[in-house]
């Protein structure tokens, strides 16, 4: 998958998950943020992403997933598979 | 994982998520009420549930989205369930406004009349306790009086909130996810967990119609779909979520079913479709001793399968009919005659069997019986009957069938239509009621514009000769071929060898093609070129399975040209009546030919001046595949 397309997907997601229309994601976005980015919202938007990307990730990924970049490089490691 | 609601369907693009506000109300509106037919992807929750809670008006979805307070209460992280709870209220057609009670202060928040509960006024409340709260997490000293104080707390919360709002009360059972500490027989230790939750479950059960409330069963549910996909042990030690939010919407499903089943909404009529559905074959060309059903093969046993469920459906008050496209009495016959059949007639309210479309035939059974719409539910193995059911009548519920017949049955349970809360003597006086109904005039006729569902279907005619390749399908087709056929004429292999060979003679094939994929070739039609410069068409005949597409006039349209190539001026038909083909009776002038005679054995003819113009065949394209391989 290209990475303007993950980014565009993402967006949506975000903006559902954390319910801001006008988030736009950045590289180095953290939970710091976003303000509904909890650690609880956290496991939505993981489960989101793995729905939406067809990919499944591992438990032990899931707490390192702590800025959009990682999460990024993490869809396009498991979709270009 | 997720638990699948596989019986609906799934897009990335479901109008409503995409639309916005400053549509009219009426597309607005539609656009709601074909919620219903999807399943939401994880996000697409959360988007269908911001998309709600922003509703400003809602004055302007009355008729679709009635509104509903519920309140959900528990000992342990419930907020993740919210977005679901709204988003698939909103696809049974409530609007939800949710009010979540303070951790772990459900009694006090019931018993106080100052509370936020007591001040929210709710309809529904949604009792959702962890097991860990009914039964604690070590092996008990005194298990069977743990488990009767917890009882006796529970029936004072649900009568009080009974007494107090008037409201109906969903109890969620315990998720039985605590650890075995004996195995199997997990009984004979009375204080473990595992076997305190299975008892709560058993007494939830027998206090349940006597209080008046309703389980939410996902005791149940996890026995079908496994625990993990309903319970994370992670999440649970983490963030003491118990159901996962990976079945939230499964969750939300199964609750909102109770709510539906409260006010009256649950499904009333079962409408099974008959050829391929209730047993394998069509019946009009199979002949009733020629369709699989019964005894004998693992195929005619699974459409006994839904038979067997739709007969105990009936016997329990849900409502029977049928919808198909096949002669009324050739349909009957199997009803009649067959031996293996499980359904008769007399457990059938409403039978319709003719060729209009099925949009049309339900709003006639609906009409017969006396119900709305939205109490039918229909079954039917072919997509394209399903989806222009859905478009035309989207309070229709059409379950998502997998292709083997054998899991029919399983996918309309799962698919949960007819949730019911309490057996009634009503419920079962109710079949005799509304057949008593349903033998009233019949009154309706059709008219339903499908134009634009056709238009969608991007049909394709393709047509060549016949070849050798297609010999095999050619043979089977005219040898079997009994509803639309016009001659019910038979040819022996070497007779269509010999078609083959002759390069003189009109010998067309036709395949359809529509985005559903490859119907296969499903038009023959055979004519000679007689010295009075006519072609004479000895059969002319189709596959039921494309009938009320227009394809009869797009084959005319590839029949006339082919004619006036071989150097004809006319057309000219036969129809011979037999028992099985009345349904083509008027093919020939409803295509615009002209009766010339009918002969003493009943045989009319007919004839189309190739000088006329053709009917236009809309919505099909038609395509010359001359050469290329079948």
């Amino acid at each position: 998958m290209q990475h303007d397309e993950i980014v565009e997907e993402l967006t949506g997601i975000f903006r559902d998950i954390f319910d801001e229309d006008d988030l736009v994601l950045r590289d180095d976005m953290t939970a710091a943020d976003v303000a509904r980015w909890t650690s609880l919202s956290h496991i939505n938007l993981i489960l989101a992403v793995e729905d939406a990307f067809d990919v499944k990730i591992g438990s032990g990924d899931i707490e390192k997933l702590t800025n959009v970049q990682a999460l990024i490089s993490l869809i396009e490691r498991k979709t270009a598979r | 994982m997720r638990t699948r609601l596989d019986w609906l369907l799934t897009s990335a693009d479901i109008p409503y998520l995409t639309s916005d506000e400053s549509l009219s109300d009426a597309v607005l509106v539609e656009q709601v009420r074909q919620l219903g037919q999807y399943e939401l992807g994880f996000s697409q929750v959360f988007k269908l549930d911001r998309r709600l809670r922003k509703i400003t008006d809602p004055a302007r979805y009355a008729g679709v989205l009635t509104p509903l307070r519920l309140a959900v209460l528990g000992a342990s992280t419930l907020d993740h369930l919210l977005p679901a709870l709204r988003a698939v209220g909103a696809r049974h057609g409530f609007l939800i406004d949710c009010y979540l009670a303070e951790y772990g202060q459900y009694l006090r928040e019931i018993a106080d009349p100052t509370s936020g509960l007591h001040a929210f006024a709710p309809e529904v409340v949604l009792i959702a306790l962890d097991t860990t709260h009914f039964v604690g997490e070590q092996i008990s000293d005194a298990p069977d009086a743990a488990l009767d104080v917890t009882m006796d707390r529970l029936r004072s919360a649900w009568r009080t909130v009974i007494e107090q709002f008037g409201a109906q009360v969903i109890q969620q059972t315990a998720l039985p996810r605590m650890l075995p500490l004996m195995g199997s027989n997990e009984h004979a230790l009375p204080g473990s967990p595992a076997r305190m939750a299975t008892a709560l479950n058993a007494r939830l059960r027998s206090a349940a119609t006597d209080e008046g409330i309703d389980l939410l069963a996902i005791d149940d549910a996890v026995a079908i779909d496994g625990l993990d996909a309903w319970h994370d042990p992670v999440l649970w030690l983490k963030g003491k979520q118990e159901v996962s939010p990976a079945a939230a919407q499964h969750y939300a499903e199964l609750a909102l079913r109770l709510v539906s089943a409260r006010r009256g909404r649950s499904a009333k009529c079962l409408v099974l479709d008959l050829d391929n559905t209730l047993w394998g074959g069509v019946i009009g060309d199979d002949g009733v001793n020629g369709i699989v059903l019964g005894q004998g093969s693992a195929e005619g046993e699974a459409y006994l399968s839904l038979q067997r469920y739709a007969l105990d459906l009936m016997k329990r008050g849900v409502l029977l009919a049928v919808c198909s496209k096949n002669d009324e009495a050739v349909a009957r016959e199997a009803f009649e005659r067959h031996p293996d059949m499980i359904l008769r007639l007399e457990h059938i309210t409403s039978f319709v069997a003719n060729w209009d479309d099925k949009p049309t035939n339900l709003s006639r059974i609906a009409d017969e019986i006396g119900i709305g719409l939205d109490s039918l539910v229909f079954v039917d193995d072919n997509p394209f009957e399903r989806n222009l059911v859905r478009r035309a009548l989207p309070m229709v519920r059409v379950p998502e069938l997998p292709d083997d017949a054998a899991l029919y049955a399983r996918t309309l349970a799962r698919a949960g239509y007819f949730e019911a809360l309490a057996l009634t003597e009503e419920d079962r006086e109710r079949t005799a009621l509304y057949a008593a109904n349903a033998a009233r005039e019949k009154t309706r006729t059709g008219g339903l514009d499908i134009t634009s569902y056709l238009e969608s279907l991007q049909m394709v005619l393709e047509w060549k000769r016949f070849d050798a390749a297609g010999q095999q399908r050619i043979v089977q087709l005219v040898n079997k071929t009994n509803q639309f056929n016009l001659t019910t004429r038979r040819y022996s292999d070497a007779e269509i060898a010999a078609l083959i060979a002759d390069p003189h003679l009109l010998a067309l094939q036709f395949r359809l093609r529509d985005t559903f994929g490859d119907n296969g070739v499903i038009a023959i039609v055979i004519g000679r070129l007689t010295p009075g410069g006519e072609v004479d068409l000895e059969t002319w005949l189709m596959s039921c399975r494309v009938l009320g597409r227009g394809v009869e006039a797009a084959c005319l349209a590839v029949i006339a040209a082919e004619a006036k190539r071989m150097g004809a001026a006319a057309l000219f038909g036969r129809y011979l009546p037999t028992d099985r083909n009345d349904m083509v009776r008027e093919h020939y002038p409803r295509l615009g030919f002209v009766q010339i005679d009918v002969a003493t054995d009943g045989e009319t003819h007919w004839r189309f001046d190739l000088d006329r113009p053709i009917p236009d065949a809309l919505n099909i394209r038609v395509v010359d595949i001359q050469g290329t391989s079948a």
